[in-house]
């Protein structure tokens, strides 16, 4: 079976006027083995796509918990060779297409091509470097789409309308609309703010648009759903609950948050 | 300490150019690799250095306030006993000037940018301040400025550099700034720097970030530098005033790299003056504790520069070390990787136990406790006197002063 493309997935979903549930979660926390059986387990349950996040040492986007099972994953010694191996794995068996995050500078020192040939060769279908602003990106944008892997752009609360307009022309996949001004992490509120950015985008684009960063609870999903999101990604409250007690139970507790998630934003 | 090969002469600068490109690049390096959400504030900082930069308001009341309240400008030292150290009888030898940068108001050279990027926040209307810091002075620095203009100021600083640097905590503390203590990773510059770029992107509408180095995303490594180069200005004047030529030799250590790009940028379209940059080589270079980025260190991308970086073959970025707080990153400025490449700076590295050395050298021989930074510098006269011929005129950037480091110095050395 081949890869199913970020943006394929997204328009079948949009076409049957569905939304799609995004999870994210840390490669090697708490360890790879447990990955695997997460990103089965989130397939089965709910998730439309899969972010998988690599451990970095230096990870500026993000928020505590997120930092927290980066460091505790590259503590264990998870390397990128481990991680796209279990990718490559596991990907026969999922339904979901596999988008990976990760910062630049492992890309950059693994070489851009080889990098972008390795994650192909292991199934991954998109990616989402988020210290790469459009600006940065062109290094990678074309030969990523030479080869068949989708660049994720994002866009802020803070970015300008002709910003907007040109990283909208240039991502692949979907337009990743950051939801906060701010790192990454479970946030009480969703600002309303994101509805009139949600509304700007779509007068400008017709890819579809995913809202990340902030979102925890299945009511906010909802919330960006009805505003008119295309899919709902869902990162730190993952993260700390795949991370609470023993593994077993942290997979028992994402394939429950997992489905209540896409239940909220399933109902008609 | 790494031996010294003989510097290719540079005979060709004309085909030097523009410094940094409109992308913030120096060649390949710079850039700015930092999340969407920072973009604007970068575009509008770059706006506004641009606007004010020689605007003449800006620059009366910088240059006011660096005249009565920096105390510039700083003084070119001949040092007498040092140079004698070095000489070589009655055949000439190194004369050796100090730039005394430690003499500038909270001791140190990280005054200039501090003082000049406030004045900029002000008149962006930013009323709240951050800044990460590592031996300290850039904090200081910064808390000083915003004491003196009633700014909120928030200071990120890693634990174990609080802890051997606490004297600048306190008077950080003293000043009204709140230091808040950054655990991640080794505790310390690195780890601190990202997390003042996390409370950036999270407060990026009412908050200025005044970044202490030449580092950093552009426009940073350039503003810096600007604000930094007076160092080079005024001592490019001082020599023509005391023998009435340029420099042969500028000496400076390098962590970020602030106080060196301040002195060589005035000089790097002078063929005939020799740049060196001194990193901090901790244990040893051979060994896996040191902060010798430029010597050691590979290509890569950190705190939204592509730059030399100390990482892993995975590209995870390497904890550093050194006995200096300062000197203690694992990055550098992309435009002394830039120099580095392009051979018009030489970079080495001076251990821990070379350092100290330094420091108690300037001390006896001067009456001058430098920074456990500037010692590097210092040291590294050690190397280069018995290689130099003739009698060629050594500049010194005497980027600090040691007060802040007599408690980590009183741990290692018995003076009896």
């Amino acid at each position: 079976m081949g890869i199913i493309a970020v943006s394929d997935c997204l328009t079948a979903l949009r076409d049957r006027a569905q939304c799609a549930l995004i999870p994210f979660i840390t490669a090697g926390d708490p360890d790879l083995q447990t990955t695997a059986a997460a990103l089965e387990v989130l397939d089965q349950n709910g998730a439309d796509l899969i972010e998988l996040g690599v451990p970095y040492s230096d990870p500026l986007a993000d928020g505590p918990v997120i930092q927290a099972a980066a460091t505790r994953a590259l503590q264990r010694g998870t390397r990128l060779d481990q991680v796209l191996e279990m990718v490559q794995d596991v990907t026969p068996r999922l339904r979901s297409p596999l988008i990976l995050f990760t910062y630049y500078n492992p890309i950059l020192n693994r070489g851009i091509s080889t990098f972008l040939k390795q994650i192909k060769d292991a199934g991954v279908a998109g990616l989402v470097v988020p210290d790469l602003p459009l600006e940065e990106a062109e290094s990678l944008l074309q030969p990523a789409a030479a080869i068949g892997i989708e660049v994720i752009l994002l866009v802020a609360p803070t970015s300008p309308t002709e910003r907007i307009q040109q990283i909208v022309q240039q991502s692949q996949g979907f337009i990743y609309l950051v939801s906060v001004t701010g790192v990454t992490g479970m946030r009480s509120q969703i600002q309303t703010r994101v509805r009139d950015l949600l509304l700007e985008l779509r007068e400008l684009t017709d890819k579809s648009i995913g809202v990340g960063f902030g979102i925890a609870h299945p009511d906010q999903a909802k919330q960006v759903m009805e505003w008119g999101a295309d899919a709902v990604i869902v990162g730190s409250a993952f993260v700390k609950r795949l991370a609470e007690g023993h593994p077993n139970q942290g997979l028992q507790t994402i394939a429950q948050f997992s489905r209540s998630l896409k239940a909220a934003i399933t109902d008609a | 300490m790494t031996t010294t090969p003989l510097p290719r002469l540079q005979t060709t600068l004309e085909a030097a150019p523009q410094r940094p490109d409109a992308l913030g690049r120096f060649g390949r390096f710079g850039g700015k690799y930092v999340p969407e959400t920072l973009m604007p504030a970068l575009a509008e900082l770059e706006t506004a250095f641009h606007a004010y930069k020689n605007e003449p308001g800006f620059q009366q009341e910088l240059q006011g306030l660096m005249r009565d309240y920096v105390g510039r400008p700083s003084p070119l030292y001949f040092a007498e006993r040092l140079t004698t150290h070095y000489g070589r009888g009655d055949r000439p030898s190194p004369q050796i000037y100090l730039k005394r940068e430690d003499l500038n108001h909270t001791g140190a050279h990280k005054i200039n940018n501090a003082l000049a990027q406030v004045l900029l926040a002000q008149r962006m209307g930013k009323r709240r301040i951050i800044a990460e810091t590592g031996a300290g002075q850039h904090g200081v620095a910064t808390a000083t400025v915003c004491a003196r203009f009633g700014l909120d100021c928030i200071i990120y600083m890693g634990v174990h550099d609080m802890e051997r640097q606490s004297l600048n905590v306190f008077r950080m503390r003293l000043m009204g700034a709140e230091v808040r203590p950054v655990s991640a990773g080794t505790g310390t510059l690195k780890d601190a720097t990202s997390e003042a770029i996390r409370d950036w992107v999270t407060n990026v509408e009412t908050t200025h970030y005044i970044l202490g180095s030449v580092a950093g995303p552009h426009p940073y490594p350039m503003i810096v530098r600007d604000f930094q180069a007076v160092i080079g200005q005024e001592t490019r004047a001082q020599c023509l005033e005391k023998w009435g030529g340029l420099p042969d030799i500028l000496l400076a250590c390098v962590g970020g790299g602030s106080n060196a790009m301040g002195l060589f940028h005035e000089f790097i379209d002078e063929p005939t003056v020799r740049l060196i940059g001194v990193e901090a080589a901790g244990e040893g270079v051979d060994t896996e504790k040191h902060a010798a980025t430029l010597t050691r260190g590979r290509v890569g991308v950190l705190h939204g520069a592509m730059s030399y970086l100390l990482q892993d073959a995975e590209g995870q970025v390497i904890e550093p070390y050194s006995i200096s707080a300062g000197l203690d990153y694992p990055g550098v400025g992309p435009e002394h990787s830039f120099l580095k490449d392009w051979e018009r700076a030489e970079y080495y590295g001076i251990t821990d136990a070379a350092a100290l050395e330094g420091f108690q050298r300037l001390s006896r021989l001067e009456g001058i406790i430098p920074a456990l930074e500037t010692a590097h510098a210092i040291a590294y006269l050690d190397t280069l006197c018995p290689q130099l011929d003739g009698s060629p005129r050594i500049v010194i950037n005497c980027s600090g002063r040691g007060d802040k480091d007599v408690q980590t110095v009183t741990q290692l050395l018995n003076l009896g």
